[in-house]
């Protein structure tokens, strides 16, 4: 079969325009790999959809492959099948409310969406935090990076083909679970940071389970490595497969794990420290292969690096307020809402307008998620909503980088590049 | 205004200045950021420039707003990052509002194919030269740039084309 028009070969029934615009971008793309239209006698040339409905593709994304025989000569990405258009609603919404949302855009990390909005908002306004709430986001957020990567570690290697991995990471991850719940009330959407602080302070119970899940957590990645570092059939599968070359990884514009697989330890931790990261010691884990087993060696490394700085936390955490004492920047606290008129009025005022950033301002703040720099881009024009706020997500910048390095692979490859590269659609879709 | 700037911005700023000095309207910091507004048609050699010159090699990501003016309207932002200093600075461009067009990035960076792709599905800038420009999110068939200011919170009704809810009945 040729691979011309293929348009005429199809017969979309919805959304017509939008699937005829996708084969045809497909057949315009242009690809390195050699001898593309030869001659084709076994008739092994085909065009494959994979998605949204797939279950490896983690969510509802789309890959429209061309394929010949195993090998994939090109492919194309189709999102937007979970866009919501959270900055037309972010528009429409104080920043403090707007918060809940940004927990559904990378669902398996909340935490570290809820500091990224509320770090820029923070920095917009000039708003100072307490020692103590930096050092509780910093504790959540970590625990928020181990969960997200043991979700990628589960599916990852059960789409490589071991199941039982699955299994064992996700009752790990149940035990970060019950952490939040013990520590924000939710398991799983937390909205426990607010401006100028957190929603409430650890509780003694909630300090037992984190130190007892640090204490242990270490014996079981140990396990895990030791499972698979040196699991032939794991290196097979990972080895040299979806190889993002160093030269090219900022031209494609990787981010996170996925660029520090491939050689340039850039991480915002360390790149603009926010929180109270200059204060803790940790490494940046990097690899030079830039292959999915060098990705796999970096999240694995970095959940070791997380548990370090959360036991440092715990050792530098001072006493102290965890919400900014400012009726015009952060919540006033519960006690003096209840037994106060003006803790009342504030609280009022703070859920109606919210806090007011000075017009014309405009924020760039990024934080590290588990999948990357997380960006926020805030413009004000000093209401109480924001004018433009603008999310800069990893899981779309690495998707992009998917969409290059899958030309070329096996195609029983795709789902352990897709599980590699470890996108997340509520963040790439927005 | 005094701006504090990092020795590799104030070069940068010193560059632009003698360089492009009829392109560069006007620098300013805000949030710790400098901002450097050019004029739209220089935007490649300015962005190329900033790779070479000052080794801002790191495209992070592509931003539009619209301003909601009668001129100029709409802005593109580019979040550019230098890794040697971990310095970042931001280009803008204005357009306007009929018929906005900027010459694509793509040739600098491959990264910008997706960013400007959503800028295009968010707010109909067009960029020229953009080897693959569909919208990002919304499908061909959608008729309206929903980021843009007018258009309404709830959408519009019959704008797009929803599937059958009532299942396997003619």
């Amino acid at each position: 079969m040729k691979m011309e028009n293929i348009n005429s070969k199809v017969d979309p029934k919805f959304f017509k325009e939008h699937q005829r615009a996708i084969y045809k971008s497909l057949e315009d793309k242009h690809t390195t790999i050699e001898d593309i239209d030869g001659e084709d006698p076994l008739n092994a040339k085909m065009i494959l959809n994979m998605g949204p409905q797939h279950p490896a593709t983690h969510g509802v994304l789309r890959l429209i492959v061309q394929l010949r025989g195993e090998m994939i000569e090109k492919t194309r990405i189709d999102l937007g099948y979970l866009h919501r258009g959270v900055e037309k609603i972010a528009e429409n919404k104080t920043y403090q409310e707007f918060m809940p949302y940004t927990d559904r855009m990378d669902y398996l990390s909340p935490y570290s969406n809820n500091v990224a909005l509320c770090t820029a908002v923070e920095k917009l306004a000039d708003v100072d935090v307490p020692e103590r709430a930096q050092y509780i986001r910093m504790i959540c957020c970590e625990l928020a990076r181990i969960s997200s990567h043991l979700l990628w570690l589960g599916t990852m290697v059960m789409d490589a083909g071991a199941v039982s991995y699955f299994i064992w990471t996700f009752r790990e991850r149940e035990k970060i679970y019950d952490i939040f719940d013990e520590v924000a009330g939710h398991r799983f959407t937390v909205s426990h940071s607010r401006i100028g602080g957190v929603a409430n302070d650890f509780t003694d119970g909630a300090v037992a389970r984190i130190k007892e899940f640090i204490d242990e957590f270490p014996n079981e990645l140990k396990d895990w490595h030791k499972l698979l570092d040196r699991n032939r059939i794991f290196i097979d599968r990972n080895k040299d497969v979806g190889i993002l070359p160093t030269e090219k990884a900022l031209d494609m514009g990787a981010t996170g794990p996925v660029l520090r697989a491939s050689g340039f330890g850039v991480d915002q931790r360390i790149v603009t420290p926010y929180l109270q990261y200059d204060k803790v010691d940790f490494e940046v884990p990097t690899r030079l292969e830039g292959d999915n087993l060098a990705r796999y060696f970096v999240r694995m490394e970095e959940m070791g690096e997380s548990i370090k700085i959360i036991s440092q936390c715990f050792d530098k955490m001072p006493k102290g307020p965890i919400r900014a004492n400012n009726a015009k920047h952060a919540y006033p606290s519960k006690d003096e809402v209840y037994y106060s008129m003006e803790g009342m009025i504030h609280d009022f005022m703070m859920t109606d307008t919210g806090i007011c950033p000075p017009a014309g301002k405009e924020v760039y703040h990024a934080v590290e998620a588990p999948k990357g720099e997380l960006g926020y881009f805030i413009q004000s024009d000093g209401t109480g909503h924001p004018w433009r706020l603008k999310v800069n997500g990893p899981s779309l910048r690495n998707l992009q980088v998917l969409e290059h390095i899958l030309d070329g692979e096996m195609v029983a490859d795709t789902v352990v590049i897709i599980g590699g590269m470890d996108p997340v659609m509520g963040e790439a879709d927005k | 205004m005094s701006l504090e700037l990092t020795e590799t911005v104030q070069s940068v700023v010193d560059g632009l200045s003698s360089e492009f000095s009829k392109a560069l309207i006007e620098v300013y910091q805000s949030c710790d950021h400098a901002y450097f507004r050019v004029e739209a048609d220089q935007n490649i050699e300015i962005l190329t420039y900033l790779k070479e010159e000052h080794h801002f090699i790191f495209l992070c990501d592509i931003i539009g707003t619209d301003r909601y003016t009668s001129n100029e309207r709409f802005e593109v932002i580019y979040n550019l990052m230098n890794l040697r200093t971990q310095d970042r600075i931001f280009v803008k461009v204005r357009l306007e509002e009929e018929n906005p067009t900027v010459r694509t990035a793509t040739s600098i960076w491959t990264s910008a194919g997706w960013f400007e792709r959503e800028v295009y599905d968010m707010f109909g800038v067009r960029f020229e030269g953009h080897p693959d420009l569909r919208r990002m999110y919304m499908p061909e068939d959608f008729e309206y740039y929903p980021l843009r200011k007018e258009f309404p919170l709830l959408g519009i009704p019959g704008s797009i084309e929803l599937p059958n809810t009532t299942p396997d009945t003619e």
